[in-house]
């Protein structure tokens, strides 16, 4: 009875677009010209965005806010790839992803307002709201994609975690189920190489995330995440397997944040400036802007245009959350129940008597 | 306050090498709050250690590192997301004790930032202490300046038993005191008697003891106070509650968490047990709402102030 393999496993590593923009053309996956300029377009928005929003923070108009620039390609390619009935459930840097599926920019800047308007989705796209309790709404979104199943529904949930997320319970419990129910559900893990300070190498000893989707039986791959291509394609095949019930997907994209986790933080107190050098010239918007330009279908006269549509686009979203009536006390106690119980009555008329904000 | 907290965790490191630090960005980064500030760089990898983002594991590892005679100071980054690692102060940490007739002992301390007034994100700005103190076998501490928490977080470390402590974060950096390092240990179960008076009973704790003073300073010398802070949750000082309100005959109880089945439930309940017939007035209490606390922009118009505890106070002293 001697000792025998009985299982081997292979991981794949996808890349489409290098650095410079340089495309290996067989792998080049199908998406119209037209498209990738409005991938590009809302990946420029979602970047202007973060620094309006970053400066709005620090005039104290808005409170904490998670920045997401370098990460917007991993935001952006899996949304691309999804119908307005397919579900798209972001962790919290996901802005470019839910810009593309239409959520109103001043929803954000509601959310980071302190105003729980902004988490409605006011969209005709299944969008679900941010999420801060890591990787909670990993489960969820595996019972939305069970619900999808269970209904045969030709549709397919993308839910995103960061790389801390892989060490809580909820993700393994998330994949597993998934698998064994071969729900339509593609798990996407940022891998931005640190939860706030904690780098990889102290999350965990394996040496991707990826290969933790291989344990449950998922296939899995890990791909260049600021390679909006490599993101769209990847998430292009999850689907097609999701639609014949082949079950979950988990990509892996591998990128950085090119900032701070938060507002509240100094990411100087546990990464290296040369680090950070090192991976801006890895920036997913620089490379898809060589790409477009090389197959002449953006020009930066473009570029300038759409900087300044993008300015007036963000100015009209902080005027409507402007002009928005302050919340009152109602807004605390009224989507509490479907039907407000006594007590809450009383109390909502104790909050209206020593009523703070106009 | 927070510099207080990584004073306590240094002194109680040096007296004891068996007390350890963990959580979430705890090292290198010094925690959110850089309450463990430096003490890596003091005591090293192997006594303060980043953890993998996982409260489950943090309290569970936490558990059986106490089992094999470490004293673990866990940090949870926020109260909001302590619910994964719930499960194992429940049903682990909260009843080894008990279940290993008094084999197993946990001389845990979880600390975790919690409470609101610092216009935070969604999840960072609750007071569930309540949960907490519900739990049978557990004892949950909360400090109300930098000199309560340097003592109580001592006394904490040092109990023999799983202590929740749990650190107002409006008050990290509200408060300024200076704490010198050969402060003694405070005693935890026992309340403080913070201005006496014999008109009226004012309880409170944490941030809330903070605005309960304002409260009472504007007061003036209209009536004469009696300030109770709480510092320990549970078990509750019942004896210093009960003699107090015996001599005012009036209680106003304050906290800034939901107002059912909360900490003033329960003192009212006491204060009904042992001391009904000396009331002259019916107990008030000035809480939260039951309600999920909100996002920044009403934050204020949630957390009780000074206008809420002094028309209270009015209240009762009508009677």
């Amino acid at each position: 009875m001697p000792r025998k393999t009985i299982a081997n496993f292979e991981l794949e590593y996808l890349q489409i677009m290098d650095e410079t923009g340089s495309v290996d053309q067989e792998l080049m996956p199908k998406i119209e010209k037209e498209r990738l300029k409005e991938l590009y377009k809302t990946m420029l928005l979602a970047r202007t965005f973060d620094t309006k929003l970053l400066a709005l923070q620090r005039q104290g108009r808005i409170g904490t806010f998670p920045q997401a620039t370098g990460q917007e390609a991993a935001a952006i390619g899996p949304a691309a790839c999804l119908e307005k009935d397919d579900w798209y459930i972001p962790s919290y840097r996901e802005f470019a992803g839910l810009f593309l599926r239409k959520m109103p920019l001043s929803n954000v800047i509601l959310s980071f307002s302190g105003d729980e308007r902004g988490n409605k989705n006011n969209s005709e796209y299944k969008n679900y709201p941010l999420t801060f309790p890591i990787g909670s709404q990993l489960p969820q979104a595996t019972g939305i994609a069970m619900g999808m199943q269970l209904e045969k529904k030709k549709n397919v949930v993308v839910v995103y975690c960061g790389d801390g997320a892989t060490s809580e319970g909820d993700f393994h419990e998330s994949l597993n189920f998934a698998s064994v129910t071969k729900a339509p559900i593609i798990f996407i893990v940022q891998n931005n190489q640190y939860a706030i300070s904690t780098p990889i190498k102290l999350q965990t000893s394996s040496q991707t995330f990826a290969q933790k989707g291989i344990a449950y039986d998922i296939p899995s791959i890990k791909v260049d995440g600021n390679d909006t291509l490599a993101m769209f394609a990847a998430t292009q095949e999850a689907i097609q397997r999701a639609k014949l019930h082949q079950g979950p997907t988990l990509i892996e994209a591998f990128t950085y944040r090119i900032c701070d986790h938060t507002s509240a933080d100094d990411a100087k107190r546990y990464r290296s400036e040369e680090e950070l050098e090192s991976w801006k010239k890895k920036d997913p918007l620089t490379r898809l802007k060589i790409y477009l330009e090389k197959e002449n279908i953006w020009t930066d006269k473009d570029e300038q245009q759409t900087e300044k549509e993008n300015e007036e686009t963000i100015a009209k979203a902080i005027e409507e959350a402007d002009a928005l009536p302050a919340v009152t006390p109602e807004d605390m106690f009224q989507y509490m129940y479907e039907d407000m119980p006594d007590n809450l009555k009383e109390q909502l008329e104790d909050c209206k008597k020593f009523k703070k904000n106009e | 306050m927070a510099q207080a907290i990584t004073q306590a965790l240094e002194a109680e490191m040096q007296a004891d090498e068996k007390v350890l630090v963990l959580g979430e960005d705890v090292g290198l980064n010094g925690g959110v709050f850089r309450a463990t500030d430096g003490l890596q760089k003091t005591f090293g990898e192997q006594r303060v250690i980043d953890t993998p983002l996982a409260e489950s594991g943090i309290i569970g590892t936490s558990v059986g590192l106490s089992i094999y005679g470490f004293k673990p100071v866990a940090e949870i980054q926020f109260s909001g997301f302590m619910y994964p690692g719930f499960n194992q102060l429940v049903t682990a940490a909260a009843r080894l004790r008990n279940r290993t007739r008094g084999e197993f002992t946990i001389p845990l301390v979880v600390r975790m930032p919690y409470g609101g007034g610092i216009r935070a994100l969604e999840h960072h700005s609750e007071s569930m202490e309540a949960l907490y103190a519900h739990i049978p076998g557990l004892k949950v501490v909360i400090p109300s300046s930098p000199k309560e928490a340097y003592g109580l977080l001592r006394a904490a470390i040092q109990d023999p038993d799983p202590v929740v402590f749990m650190e107002p974060k409006r008050i990290y950096r509200a408060i300024k005191e200076e704490v010198k390092e050969d402060q003694e240990p405070i005693p935890l179960g026992k309340a403080k008697i913070t201005k006496e008076g014999d008109e009226c009973t004012v309880i409170a704790y944490g941030a809330m003891h903070w605005v309960a003073q304002k409260a009472i300073a504007q007061l003036g010398y209209k009536y004469h106070i009696e300030l109770i802070d709480l510092r320990t949750i549970s078990p509750l000082d019942t004896e210093t509650i009960i003699k107090s309100v015996k001599k005012t005959g009036r209680c106003v109880i304050t906290h800034e968490a939901p107002r059912s089945y909360g900490v003033a439930a329960e003192i009212i309940a006491q204060i009904n047990e042992k001391a009904l017939y000396e009331l002259q007035a019916p107990v008030e209490r000035v809480t939260g709402y039951d309600t999920i606390m909100p996002y920044y922009q009403n934050e204020t118009n949630y957390i009780p102030d000074e206008e809420k505890i002094v028309a209270a106070i009015e209240r009762v002293m009508k009677e």
